[in-house]
């Protein structure tokens, strides 16, 4: 069944975006990460424009993480308070972020800026996950072996400014997230993304938060980040293909429910290894396509030079 | 209207001058959610009022999409990756492009007609200010065209017009699924020893229709109201899901 999108102009088969939607769905629901880095470079191999697989992707986002963030509330495992401080940083960096990107854009490099911040963050999010997720599967494979403490005292934690996060269990100054959620909504705003794959590496190993906490408040402060960005998009250029969307989200908020579900049955640890697989992956593919000889040496842009 | 029109030209023309009256299956193509291209039927008829000349007549049909200004990128390998180096801005390429004739190109029409009337892809895309921006700036034009053809979105279909008696038209040229709204221009010629003897031009409205329509000028006219909705149509949509889960597992 094909369908033609207004706003991207191309015709694509309905079956295959629902399809797409599903399957970044059941991740999102999964690991808590909006699932943008992997729907956007997605959209845009099955031929619709980069802009409007950015716009498209992040509106697509939003609804898997409202989605998800329902599920998660039922079992109070949203720290709001966290969620919001977070959010507060991840609109200053955002900010930052489009401005930056707009004098990238002008300058003609801002895909090899994309591409390498993806390949960069990306590789070492992963690298460092996968590290910390087999020696905590390890740990656990041997019973006998000792405990290590919750979470280790750093100089984070004599910081002014602190705050009682209930919900996470932490005592802590708020100035670590908010630069957190300044750094991640800087980087999203580059890379066209929710943020949510550098977002809960830096929950969990940075503040030290609770695995399952730390899904669902992610997903609580992607809404914000990605309804952010979506709108900016639609403002600035006109580039969210509102059907495709639809499309994307139908598959989307089903599969973010049958995720959420896959990833209480899972273990921490393995879901940690799980998502450290996936991002690794991600970055590895981007790499090879920067380093192997391209197939194809010339691309085309509608539009004139600066 | 087009009869009265033939009179006049023939008295207007010198003796033993040929004319070209065209039509179009159809003046207007409606771009639905499940459009998945188009057929066009060109036809046409010669129309003389003199006996037919000697040589070989030749007909070209074209068809060309709204154009507008590209940008060509080419890659390098920098510092070990491929990176977008050299690029040449083309002054105006059209969104689409079909070629049909009677016979191959180079044969058929002369160089100076393809000029004067732009007939050849090449030719059709314009590359003024392309010189002097790279060192090999054509090789940037042929890869413009190469993409295209690849995308179909320029065809070539050498001995697609069909030509009876000298005198009847015929050429089926299929629109792609990936069209851009706009005017859409068909020409005929008709070639005797290389050199354009006749043009007839006709227009082809391609518009988006129904739910298309609504949406594309909507993100346009009221970008805000548009983005506004995207998001509610997101947020209901997750809740929805949310809630209908939490039913069904009760």
């Amino acid at each position: 069944m094909q369908l033609y999108l207004p706003i991207a102009e191309v015709s694509v088969n309905a079956l295959t975006l629902l399809g797409l939607g599903g399957l970044v769905g059941v991740l999102s629901g999964m690991f808590g990460v909006g699932g943008g880095f992997l729907i956007t470079p997605l959209l845009m191999f099955i031929g619709v424009p980069p802009g409007v697989a950015v716009a498209t992707g992040a509106n697509q986002v939003v609804a898997s993480s409202v989605s998800g963030v329902l599920a998660h509330l039922k079992r109070r495992t949203v720290d709001f308070r966290m969620g919001l401080v977070l959010l507060a940083g991840g609109m200053i960096g955002s900010g930052a972020g489009i401005w930056v990107f707009s004098i990238l854009r002008r300058l003609g490099q801002v895909e090899l800026l994309v591409q390498l911040s993806y390949v960069v963050f990306l590789g070492m999010i992963g690298v460092m996950m996968l590290q910390e997720s087999l020696r905590a599967m390890h740990r656990a494979s041997r019973p006998g072996a000792p405990l290590r403490r919750a979470h280790q005292h750093y100089l984070v934690h004599r910081l002014p400014l602190k705050l009682r996060f209930r919900v996470s269990g932490l005592y802590i100054s708020v100035i670590p997230p908010m630069l957190v959620g300044a750094v991640v909504g800087f980087l999203a705003a580059i890379m066209g993304v929710g943020g949510g794959f550098i977002m809960v590496p830096a929950m969990i190993y940075l503040l030290g938060m609770p695995t399952k906490v730390v899904v669902g408040t992610s997903l609580f402060q992607i809404i914000f980040v990605t309804a952010f960005t979506t709108l900016m998009h639609a403002i600035t250029a006109y580039s969210v293909d509102i059907l495709l969307a639809v499309v994307l989200i139908f598959g989307g908020v089903i599969g973010a429910q049958v995720g959420t579900q896959i990833g209480l049955r899972l273990k921490a640890e393995r879901l940690r290894l799980f998502l450290a697989l996936l991002v690794l992956s991600v970055s590895v593919k981007i790499a090879f396509d920067l380093l192997l000889t391209p197939s194809e040496l010339y691309v085309l842009t509608p539009g004139r030079l600066p | 209207m087009i009869r009265l029109l033939l009179i006049l030209l023939m008295f207007a023309l010198p003796a033993g001058a040929e004319t070209v009256v065209a039509g179009l299956s159809q003046n207007r193509v409606a771009i639905t959610a499940n459009f998945d291209g188009s057929e066009i039927l060109v036809f046409g008829a010669v129309a003389r009022d003199a006996p037919v000349p000697p040589g070989q007549l030749d007909v070209i049909v074209t068809i060309e999409g709204p154009a507008g200004p590209v940008i060509v990128r080419r890659k390098a390998r920098r510092a070990g990756i491929w990176v977008n180096t050299d690029a040449v801005g083309i002054d105006t390429a059209p969104s689409f492009y079909a070629i049909a004739t009677t016979g191959p190109l180079s044969e058929i029409l002369s160089e100076t007609d393809n000029l004067r009337h732009r007939i050849s892809i090449g030719r059709a895309v314009r590359t003024i200010g392309a010189s002097g921006q790279a060192a090999d700036s054509p090789v940037f034009t042929d890869a413009l065209i190469r993409l295209r053809r690849a995308s179909g979105v320029y065809l070539v279909e050498d001995g697609g017009v069909t030509l009876e008696r000298d005198t009847l038209i015929r050429a089926d040229v299929r629109l792609p699924a990936n069209l851009t709204e706009g005017i859409f221009r068909a020409r005929i010629f008709l070639l005797r020893e290389g050199r354009v003897v006749a043009v007839e031009e006709t227009a082809i409205d391609v518009q988006k229709a129904g739910i298309e329509r609504f949406l594309h000028r909507l993100a346009l006219d009221r970008p805000l109201i548009y983005g506004i909705l995207s998001l509610s149509l997101a947020i209901l949509a997750g809740w929805l899901a949310s809630a209908a889960f939490t039913w069904l597992r009760r």
